[in-house]
């Protein structure tokens, strides 16, 4: 067994911890409390090659692997949240599906100029009334002279509504099988298709730098050759993208108990009472060992799925397991070391008060903690 | 136009750090290794002459040191630079400044550049004088503290950082510049170039590999370490007292004043 990274993952962590706390982390406060989208950090991590991280040179990425990715988001969570799911987004929900079942034309088309980080894309399968229940997507394309015209909603969009965007893909109801159950499809809807607006940003409670829309689709027209992948494999394609996109929420909560940890640690070692720093007290001490034991474990768990993906074996598991485990220990790492923070926790001038809002997400998108538990215990034969 | 750009190996600035008492050298193992920070500066200055003069340039990097931690030189490599040569041999262990330059010359000379240019200082023994030395030995002219390079038609124009401002010093090439900080920024590498990297040769030579005349390592010095200590621990520091606020500030601006702060 060999738990050594290559030296390639090595460079891209470490490139990754430096542009974070260069970078993201001095501007992490201001950028949340002004709710701002951070334009000029996501040209730079285009620049360098973290916007197509994944993807392979002929389209436009950097032909890294899973496991670099996972450490790469895990590195600028730790610095902030709100950047690593704008990355994780774009790369996991919004060129992924381009990547896998993408025409070459598609390819050509959409994903070269995500994976450079020119454009981002949002991915469209949540909507009000269907968000565990996935498959429960009310949106419907229908096939008309040619054209798929679409009508519905969805909800929490990510990169969905920024100046870069270049549009969202979406799941949309096709049709019926002749079983009459309900054929599903992804449908590539551009930014600019008539019919299609987006809501002004959600105001949120974390994640607040990142872009979060609902989308309505009022007969909007795209062409038929907008269709993803072959019509009505639009459901097994979105459980594949939300399995690898499980991987980077994975590291996504990481690198929040991560950035955590951090704080607490450094604030430990500063804040003295009863005449020496809190951190010589076991009260305090032994809360550390606790986070950064769970944070180890976390990271084991998720480098496994991600390992297993690039080895190409079947990861749906791993990954399960990596992200239910990781959504809830960023739960209980926030909220250690926001208290170790005492009073200054709940000041908003401590990264941590941030971190904390930020960690709650982590325990609902991409799959609730319930949704996690329902899918390993269907994996699990239960 | 060819450039060569000297990377010093060196232990982490950030690391503690110690020296063997018996052998009076810096303990490397147990320390991760970095490139040199002064010499980043260097090899950006490189990869922008680079950059500018565009069709054929090349950027070798060149490193005395552990062959066992030429890897770390990959990062060189992932920044930009198109190929790394390592001088490395037991034979050199001890050199001073003096057998340093020398052995670092007659491994330059073998590789044709237009430009050799050197970080101002290392991190590790900071001496500052292998610059003016491999400059000697190489026959070649040297300017120091280099802000901005500029070469075109085989002209050089430098300006050079000062105290208290900045020269323009105008020469011919080949010739030895070493960058001031004030340089610009390194560059990160990118993916692509972490990726590409790895297909780049980092090469390896030694003692053997040269003709020298004179010898290197302890007995090639010229000068000799006689002891060293570590800094001095910091003082407890001053501790003020007052019965209230404006005695306190009285007290503190006194000491401010005392040692001409204010």
């Amino acid at each position: 067994m060999d738990f050594d990274l290559t030296d390639e993952q090595k460079a891209i962590q470490s490139l990754a911890r430096e542009f974070a706390s260069e970078e993201v982390a001095p501007r992490a406060e201001e950028m949340d409390r002004e709710e701002r989208f951070p334009y000029d950090l996501v040209a730079k991590m285009a620049e360098l090659g973290f916007m197509g991280l994944p993807f392979s040179e002929e389209y436009g990425g950097a032909g890294a692997d899973t496991v670099s990715y996972a450490l790469a988001v895990m590195e600028i969570a730790r610095a902030d949240a709100s950047t690593a799911i704008t990355m994780a987004a774009h790369v996991s929900l919004g060129a992924t599906p381009f990547y896998l079942f993408g025409t070459e034309k598609q390819k050509q088309q959409y994903l070269v100029p995500l994976a450079r980080g020119e454009k981002l894309w949002g991915f469209g399968l949540t909507e009000p009334n269907a968000g565990s229940d996935a498959g429960n997507v009310q949106t419907k394309a229908e096939l008309r002279d040619g054209r798929w015209l679409i009508n519905g909603t969805k909800a929490f969009i990510t990169n969905s509504g920024t100046d870069i965007t270049g549009g969202t893909t979406i799941t949309a109801v096709t049709g019926k099988r002749a079983d009459g159950s309900r054929e599903i499809s992804n449908i590539i809807v551009p930014q600019d298709t008539p019919g299609f607006s987006r809501s002004r940003k959600y105001r949120k409670m974390g994640w607040r730098a990142s872009d979060t829309r609902e989308l309505s689709f009022v007969d909007a027209a795209v062409p038929e050759e907008n269709l993803l992948g072959p019509r009505g494999e639009g459901y097994r394609q979105f459980l594949s993208i939300l399995d690898g996109g499980r991987i980077s929420v994975a590291a996504l909560s990481i690198g929040l108990a991560l950035g955590a940890y951090d704080q607490a640690l450094a604030y430990s070692k500063e804040r003295h009472a009863f005449g020496k720093p809190i951190s010589k007290f076991q009260a305090i001490s032994f809360k550390l060992v606790d986070m950064l034991t769970q944070i180890e474990h976390a990271k084991l768990m998720m480098l496994r799925a991600a390992w297993e993906k690039d080895e190409g074996r079947d990861y749906v598991q791993a990954a399960s397991f990596a992200k239910l485990f990781a959504g809830e220990l960023s739960h209980r790492v926030v909220n250690e070391a926001l208290q170790i923070h005492g009073g200054y926790g709940f000041m908003d001038e401590y990264p941590i008060s941030r971190m904390y809002r930020d960690q709650k997400i982590n325990e609902i998108g991409e799959g609730t903690n319930e949704v996690q538990r329902l899918v390993l215990a269907r994996l699990m034969g239960l | 136009m060819k450039i060569v750009v000297t990377v010093k190996l060196v232990p982490d600035p950030n690391a503690e750090k110690r020296i063997d008492p018996t052998t009076k050298r810096l303990v490397r193992t147990g320390v991760e290794t970095v490139l040199n920070p002064y010499d980043e500066y260097a090899l950006e200055a490189g990869l922008q002459l680079k950059e500018r003069a565009g069709g054929d340039s090349r950027v070798t990097v060149f490193s005395m040191g552990s062959a066992a931690l030429k890897e770390t030189l990959r990062r060189a490599l992932a920044m930009g630079a198109d190929d790394a040569l390592v001088l490395s041999d037991t034979a050199l262990e001890g050199s001073d400044v003096w057998a340093s330059a020398y052995a670092m010359a007659k491994a330059l000379s073998t590789l044709e550049f237009d430009l050799l240019i050197v970080g101002g200082l290392t991190d590790d023994s900071s001496t500052g004088a292998v610059p003016g030395a491999l400059a000697e030995h190489l026959g070649l002219p040297c300017i120091t503290n280099a802000r901005k390079i500029d070469v075109g038609d085989g002209k050089l124009e430098v300006e050079r950082e000062t105290d208290v401002g900045y020269q323009i010093v105008r020469g011919s090439l080949p010739v030895l510049i070493t960058t001031a900080l004030t340089f610009g920024e390194p560059r990160y590498a990118s993916l692509k170039g972490i990726m590409g990297a790895k297909k780049k040769t980092i090469g390896t030579i030694g003692v053997s590999d040269l003709s020298l005349d004179l010898p290197v390592g302890t007995s090639g010095s010229k000068t000799e370490l006689r002891s060293f200590a570590p800094p001095p621990a910091r003082g407890k520091g001053r501790t003020v007292e007052a019965a209230d606020g404006v005695a306190g500030a009285t007290s503190i601006f006194e000491f401010l004043r005392e040692k001409k702060f204010v």
